[in-house]
């Protein structure tokens, strides 16, 4: 696994150029780095240091403060069981329990075949739906046993390509324009200072 | 139990099956706003909020209007808009994101017009795929629309928006964690003073912070006027507000209801929210605002949805979440999920927020596991009080950041309502629940 592809090195400059400061693309970018290679490789987050002057120290010291990005692989479908509050009152736990039972894992492990890494995670923000989790970060509410056997079995078929990315590609739309509000002519890192003024 | 019948505000796009996309929000009077704010001077739109006087919906609650006026007089200014919704049982932005991002990009650019913001950010919690996606959509719509970028609708003004991902800390809900964040940092919330966000924010320059719920208000707000806004509620507590309701209600989810005119028993009971507790189960508790906040017992069920009468109450409406615990729950159990919540997403920073959690937490699983003591209770309640002294409402701080105040408050209600429970576990060396 290896730095940013030609593509994704200039999705980074991209990027950079939405910020009055570089280093403000650092998570955005390091999202495409996990994107291109299912976890953030040693090489990717080097060359991420590399276009915005940060030192492979400084990029790891972020990335290692946020729970989704992974700097060791992880299975190619991160599934992310909810037991907070609303969970808890609605059998988060026992599923939870069950996941850990049907994939062979505890929460952290990652299956043999690479397949799946399940893990406990704090409130994912459906608790209208709990028990919820998600699967690379597509959610899914009200999961019984049942429906989670169904989507291990979906997800293992690859029947849910459509909906659930491999773990990593988290956006799948991308931004269509770089700044605009300088002008068509104006330079993208120049801060705008506020348009024209209305009779005040 | 009545319902009152005010207009729906926020969420009043959302009966369309393709409310996020901008045809259907055009169809809806989308960005009429903004055209209207355009032809009014900057003074003019604040004066409108102010006027409404919109209560920020993030948590903190403070003056939307009145946090735009204390902006350090230096250029340039910016303008964040907090979409990091990660409070346990909070679901609203999630929904907004999703579903009507057209709106959050129009309250987005008229207060980035009427702050003169040089650039504006809509941080989104990076867990929030579909909400980034949909964000991303409508942002590119809105800049082929005319309505972001270079010279908006003809009028002269011009303003990028950038739609920023989270990567998973709690913290950076905390506004000065998350402008670090956007930063390229770790999280870790600044100290205030100096580091008010109005003073001294993103790049040390004067910062409006502002979140996705109270932002989504705005074009109603400039539409309609700030007089019909505050026509709704009562007091301090205007508009109606997005309540998330979960936990053993019949039927959980987001109801948008009218501020003051709403009680949490119309929440937890009315047939068009709640709906009652599932199973017809007695209501044993319920969590007012947010994992942060104290607990209140079926007896308050009468107090009004109000900021300040919930604030009379020894706890807050905070991020508008509303968890019904029925009699089923173990307290001890509930508690000691909260708090394992607060110890797993502390940053570190200050001893008192990163030690005690860790302490606290351990000590709830032994009680809840049957290894407790008698001296436990006391125990905890001391911790809880180094962390905020006094154990009062609100909080006295410690710490950087509110998160810390934050964990003593499912703690303190739990030993507080329910300390027979407590003891319970102790002298029968396990749960009764059965767990």
């Amino acid at each position: 696994m290896a730095r940013l592809t030609p593509d994704n090195t200039q999705r980074a400059r991209d990027l950079i150029a939405l910020y009055p400061q570089a280093r403000s693309a650092l998570i955005p970018i390091l999202h495409v780095a996990q994107e291109q290679d299912g976890y953030l490789a040693e090489d990717a987050m080097v060359h991420v240091g590399e276009l915005l002057g940060l030192t492979p120290a400084e990029v790891r010291g972020t990335a290692t403060f946020y729970d989704m990005l992974f700097t060791e692989p992880i299975g190619r479908h991160l599934i992310s069981v909810c037991t907070n509050i609303a969970c808890l009152l609605n059998g988060g736990d026992e599923l939870l329990e069950h996941a850990e039972a049907v994939l062979g894992v505890s929460a952290g492990g990652t299956t043999s075949d690479g397949e799946f890494t399940l893990e406990e995670v704090e409130c994912i923000a459906l608790c209208g739906n709990a028990p919820c989790l998600a699967v690379n970060w597509r959610f899914f509410g009200n999961v019984t046993d049942d429906r989670f056997d169904s989507l291990v079995d979906d997800l293992r078929a690859g029947r849910l390509s459509d909906t659930v990315p491999p773990h990593g590609m988290l956006c799948r739309v991308r931004r269509s324009v770089g700044l605009t509000a300088a002008g068509p002519a104006g330079s993208e890192h120049h801060v705008q200072s506020g348009g024209k003024e209305k009779q005040a | 139990m009545t319902v009152s019948d005010a207009p729906k505000i926020v969420t009043r796009h959302l009966g369309n099956p393709e409310s996020w996309r901008l045809r259907a929000y055009l169809a809806a009077d989308g960005y009429q706003g903004l055209r209207k704010a355009l032809t009014m001077t900057r003074e003019e739109v604040h004066e409108q909020v102010n006027t409404a006087n919109l209560l920020g919906r993030g948590g903190a609650g403070f003056e939307a209007g009145r946090k735009w006026s204390m902006l350090r007089k230096s250029e340039p200014v910016y303008l964040v808009v907090n979409g990091d919704e990660s409070e346990p049982a909070t679901f609203k932005d999630h929904m907004l994101l999703e579903n009507d991002p057209h709106q959050i990009i129009e309250g987005t650019l008229i207060t980035a017009y009427a702050v003169r913001a040089a650039r504006a950010f809509i941080y989104v919690r990076g867990e929030f795929a579909l909400g980034l996606e949909r964000m991303t959509e409508a942002l590119n719509e809105a800049y082929a629309h005319g309505a972001v970028g270079h010279d908006i609708f003809g009028s002269g003004w011009s303003i990028d928006v950038v739609i920023h991902p989270g990567a998973g800390a709690y913290i950076c809900g905390d506004e000065t964690g998350l402008l670090e964040s956007l930063e390229g940092k770790r999280g870790f919330p600044r100290i205030k003073p100096p580091f008010f966000p109005a003073a001294f924010g993103l790049y040390n320059a004067p910062t409006v912070v502002n979140n996705v719920e109270t932002m989504s208000n705005i074009p109603w707000i400039v539409q309609h006027g700030g007089a019909d806004f505050a026509a709704l509620g009562a007091g301090r507590s205007t508009g109606t507000r997005i309540f998330s309701v979960s936990g053993h209600v019949k039927q959980p989810g987001n109801f948008e209801v009218e501020m003051v005119r709403t009680t949490f028993r119309d929440l937890l009971y009315a047939p068009v929210y709640g709906g009652g507790i599932r199973g017809d189960r007695q209501l044993k508790a319920f969590i007012p605002g947010g994992a942060s906040s104290y607990w209140l017992g079926p007896d308050k069920l009468d107090v009004p949805l109000d900021q300040d009468e919930v604030g009379k109450n020894g706890t807050m409406l905070g991020s508008g979440s509303v968890v019904a615990m029925s009699e089923d729950v173990c307290m001890v159990r509930a508690a000691w999920r909260i708090t394992r919540f607060f110890r797993a997403e502390s940053c570190g920073q200050c001893t008192p927020c990163r030690e005690g959690a860790g302490w606290l937490e351990k000590v709830l699983r032994r009680i809840e596991e049957g290894q407790g003591r008698e001296a436990d209770l006391d125990l905890l309640l001391d911790v809880c009080d180094n962390i905020a002294p006094g154990l009062t409402w609100p909080p006295r701080q410690t710490t950087i950041c509110p998160l810390g105040p934050s964990i003593p408050s499912s703690i303190v209600s739990a030993v507080r309502m329910f300390r027979d429970e407590f003891l319970v576990h102790i002298k029968e060396g396990a749960c009764p629940y059965g767990r």
